[in-house]
């Protein structure tokens, strides 16, 4: 991953209540970094909802199935990545959840949350089985400063 | 998670507290509904003035128990947003389906 820095890589079983868990490490990460507590509540939500679909559409609740958690930041943003051990997905093929007719399903809004308390995400996928999602959030002193990193 | 229940004027309230998260919070909110609604009351009103979190899941919560409701000819509505509570209704467009409430004597009044 980009990250250089305050590394911290978490192994979780497919367990939702590791959730609460594999969040109190990021809160607590973010926290050295003196982020507004606003910033750093979406954050957290956000890997929890990237963890959640890992487990639950990823690993499909496997217990055996493990998911993979990397925090880093580097001189511009907080990246985070979240792996699991299933057999991935279409990202083109998700329903939107804003669509009138999908307002009301129970489900399928982790993607929205994930999407809008970050800057950046993606998905990527391993050969050998397994999806990957990169959260990415800018710094707010790297956001306020005009620069060439602009290109990233 | 704590769930208070209370009532007034024939509207039960809901008061979760804490977390209203996948594996935290979200099974116990429909636990709670269904329990109600299995009581013959038709009425909620979830106050969430103490919700500190609320993920998709949780969202999802509320949605399902609003679809149970209606469609058992009761009202589900909302109290008491907390400001994080309100920007995910909002990212989530649920503002459009949710009536919310900030004063309850006007909220309890409201279902009639």
């Amino acid at each position: 991953m980009a990250a250089q820095n305050s590394q911290v890589h978490l192994v979780i079983g497919s367990h939702f209540e590791d959730i609460e868990l594999v969040q109190i490490v990021v809160e607590e990460s973010l926290r050295k970094l003196e982020l507004d507590d606003e910033v750093a509540h979406s954050i957290s939500l956000a890997v929890g909802e990237a963890v959640a679909n890992a487990i639950k559409h990823g690993n499909r609740q496997n217990p055996e199935k493990r998911v993979e958690i990397d925090f880093g930041v580097d001189d511009n943003e907080v990246v985070i990545e979240v792996t699991d051990q299933g057999r991935g997905f279409d990202p083109d093929n998700v329903d939107d959840p804003l669509v009138a007719d999908n307002l009301l399903r129970p489900n399928g809004r982790g993607i929205l949350f994930m999407t809008n308390f970050m800057d950046h995400i993606d998905f990527s996928f391993k050969q050998e089985g397994g999806t990957v999602v990169t959260l990415r959030k800018r710094l707010p002193s790297a956001a306020m400063a005009p620069g060439p990193s602009e290109e990233n | 998670m704590d769930i208070g229940v209370r009532k007034e004027s024939g509207v039960t309230i809901l008061e979760p507290k804490g977390k209203i998260t996948i594996g935290v919070g979200d099974i116990a909110l429909r636990e709670k509904v269904h329990n109600v609604l299995d009581e013959g009351e038709k009425n909620i009103l979830i106050n969430l003035a103490a919700v500190t979190t609320i993920d998709s899941s949780g969202i999802g919560e509320l949605v399902s128990g609003y679809t149970t409701v209606t469609n058992r000819g009761g009202k589900l509505k909302l109290l008491h947003l907390p400001p994080k509570v309100q920007d995910i209704l909002q990212i989530t467009q649920l503002v459009t389906v949710f009536e919310v409430h900030d004063d309850e004597g006007e909220a309890v009044s409201s279902f009639g």
